[in-house]
């Protein structure tokens, strides 16, 4: 039986705006998953929902089979974990991880032990015994998530709790969520905008935009099979390159409609999109399809190199080292092995 | 010799006892894209504004386009700074919003010539279709490229960006990336961004300027920087993940961790201790002397990482898309000996 259970889940603002559309969804015991969206999605306004501090429009959610739609937040044992937190002030660092522990009437000395293991695991040993104004911004963020984190509930609801961390210290509190999960199992529902936050953590990702969910699926199968046009631009940091080859007709393989899809004059049919990620475009010196390097952007490990064509912007990845010149003409080729076609007008991905 | 656009010699500023610049010495030429990376509270906004002659420098001197600024009233530097909060006009429209900058008297533009520039910047930024709209009603992408375009609409020979992409959506700053290092060029204005954000850094600059505590530690092109990065402290802010950083000790010519695992052969010329840095990227999976177990695996799209633990380390991996490895097994990390790096060993 799924642990948490959305049902036709909606929600109408009453200026009229669905904020969200009948949202379905299953999440099975110990599983993480993340909603992921841009501002205004619904992926905040449903998690609000399942931690009771918003009223559904209408549908249920269940949670370990019992129907808690009308509960308040305070009879559903969440455990809700911010962005933003305020600490104690008159109490240590230590003191503040414990407070939620001692308010569930943990005995002392197992409070001691799992205030030193979370401090331990997010570099905060050296600062238990300060208080919370002698703290940099970042070490009180990592303190309140500590504090957030230090209790297991029956389900953690996260929004956007690294949202104000910087680079390093936002990758070591991914992996520490990461390996909190795979140790205890707490099923959690975790909201971003960042997909590649997403892909991290995620068990299974549910891309939203405009109240509706466009899929749900494992990172690995909504980066590579993405659903919808909308999912394959937002996932990838590049996203997908998508192109349009109805002018000229030759560049991209033929699309599965394209038996019935072209027109008299040979032109293809205008109603599918080529998608293809950066990873399955090379430089091809004898491939026909030409274009202009308009941005070579290195990023550490590889190189994302711009290319305006005339089927579009085409972005290739490359190696760290393989510098172009800004202005220079390349060809370009495509791995039919990561083509991938969506209809124009729904946006969906054809089989 | 071509005209540097700016440069600081010995630039030093203090608030009480705080010291928000010190020394600092930088030199931007025409047309160049300079990315100040630091943390946060590193003194990055203290720079800008002493650029913009907003702040005054204890010592030091700040010279613009070969003059020196203290010489220049802060009006007439002809800078453009933009900040991460969209400082515009809420109830008036993206037009207004835009021409508002060029209706000084000292300009002396005709309506014809405002409209043009306007049109001219509204394109540039794509923001085209919302001339006439209110910026309150701008989503926060779209005021933030109408905050650059007000910036943009003077033509100032300078830009100085604090954190411009800070409050926006990760996919946007992904794609303003790119659209504003493409506008630059195309420009030629020189550039000083300034960001915590190192993909911003890697991606845009064409010279970083590692920042830190007030103090300037290193200067190059992003590849350079990455590559060799002049301490550890260097070697974290940039690149994602982080650079592995580990205190070895050469022990029968061969670098070796304080668990005694051995990583890589080292020249007999070595000291005893170091400092070695190798970035995820080059750690092989297979061929290594000592046995790691994986931690977590992640999934990045077109590759996975992994953290390991081998003894009592943690290492970093960048792994290809297909590696079978899950959390709990073990493998042999290799590391690439060609891409290593040492520094002195960390005081004990």
């Amino acid at each position: 039986m799924s642990f948490l259970v959305l049902e036709r889940l909606d929600k109408t603002w009453p200026d009229g705006t669905r904020a969200v559309r009948s949202v379905d969804l299953a999440i099975e015991p110990g599983e993480f998953v993340v909603l992921l969206g841009p501002s205004g999605c619904g992926k905040t306004t449903t998690l609000r929902m399942i931690a009771g501090l918003e009223e559904p429009t209408s549908g249920r959610v269940l949670l370990g089979g019992q129907d808690v739609t009308r509960r308040s937040p305070a009879e559903r044992d969440i455990g809700f974990v911010f962005q933003f937190y305020a600490l104690y002030p008159h109490m240590t660092v230590a003191e503040n991880i414990a407070f939620p522990l001692e308010c569930a009437r943990v005995p002392r000395a197992e409070r001691a032990v799992a205030v030193a293991r979370v401090a331990d695991r997010l570099d905060l040993a050296r600062l238990l015994g300060k208080k919370p104004r002698e703290l940099s911004g970042g070490d009180q963020q990592r303190v309140g998530l500590a504090r957030a984190l230090v209790r297991k509930p029956s389900v953690w609801l996260m929004d956007e709790p690294l949202g104000a961390l910087d680079g390093a210290e936002r990758l070591s509190m991914c992996e520490f969520l990461r390996e909190q999960q795979q140790e205890h199992r707490v099923p959690t529902v975790y909201v971003t905008h960042d997909q590649e936050e997403a892909m991290r953590l995620a068990d299974r990702v549910v891309v939203m935009n405009e109240g509706d969910v466009l899929q749900t699926a494992p990172p690995a199968e909504v980066y590579s099979d993405p659903a919808t046009l909308f999912v394959a631009r937002f996932v990838g940091s590049p996203g997908m390159n998508l192109l349009d080859d109805t002018e000229s007709g030759d560049f991209v393989p033929d699309s599965p409609r394209s038996a019935t899809g072209r027109d008299e004059s040979g032109k293809k049919s205008p109603d599918s999109v080529c998608g293809v990620r950066p990873e399955f475009v090379r430089f091809e010196p004898s491939s026909a399809l030409r274009g202009r390097v308009v941005v070579d952007a290195f990023h550490g490990a590889c190189r994302y190199v711009h290319v305006e064509t005339p089927i579009g912007r085409v972005v290739v990845r490359r190696g760290a080292h393989e510098r172009v010149e800004v202005g220079a003409e390349v060809g370009l080729a495509f791995d039919p092995r990561g083509v991938r076609w969506f209809d124009r007008a729904s946006g969906r991905r054809l089989a | 010799m071509t005209e540097r656009a700016l440069e600081l010699a010995g630039v030093s500023k203090r608030f009480g006892s705080v010291e928000a610049l010190v020394g600092v010495d930088l030199a931007l030429d025409a047309g160049e894209f300079l990315v100040v990376l630091g943390p946060t509270g590193a003194g990055k906004t203290t720079l800008l504004r002493t650029i913009a002659g907003l702040e005054v420098p204890d010592a030091g001197n700040v010279r613009l386009f070969g003059r020196d600024a203290e010489l220049i009233a802060p009006a007439q530097r002809d800078v453009a700074l933009v900040f991460q909060n969209f400082s515009l006009y809420p109830s008036s429209t993206v037009r207004e919003n835009l021409a508002f900058p060029l209706r000084a008297p000292s300009r002396r533009l005709s309506a014809a010539e405002i409209d043009e520039r306007v049109q001219w910047a509204a394109r540039l930024l794509h923001v085209e279709r919302l001339l006439d709209r209110p910026a309150k009603k701008l989503s926060g992408g779209e005021m933030q490229r109408v905050a650059i375009g007000r910036a943009i609409v003077r033509k100032p020979k300078l830009f100085l960006m604090d954190e411009p992409l800070n409050n926006l959506d990760a996919k946007l700053r992904e794609e303003l990336r790119v659209e504003l290092r493409e506008l630059a060029r195309e420009l030629r204005t020189p550039v000083v961004w300034v960001t915590h954000d190192q993909a911003e850094a890697l991606t845009m600059a064409d010279r970083v300027a590692l920042f830190v505590a007030g103090r300037v530690v290193q200067t190059g092109t992003p590849e350079a920087v990455y590559a060799r990065p002049v301490s550890p402290l260097a070697a974290r802010l940039l690149g994602t993940p982080p650079m592995n950083v580990i205190a070895v000790r050469r022990v029968d010519g061969a670098w070796t961790t304080d668990a005694g695992h051995a990583l890589a052969r080292a020249a007999s010329v070595a000291p005893e201790r170091a400092t070695l840095g190798i970035r995820p990227e080059h750690v092989r999976l297979e061929g290594g002397a000592a046995e790691a177990v994986v931690l977590v695996v992640e999934d990045w799209g077109p590759e996975r990482v992994l953290l390991a633990r081998l003894g009592t380390l943690e290492l970093h991996v960048l792994a290809p898309r297909d590696c079978a490895l899950r959390a709990g097994d073990r493998f042999r990390p290799a590391l690439d000996e060609r891409r290593i790096v040492l520094w002195d060993p960390a005081p004990r």
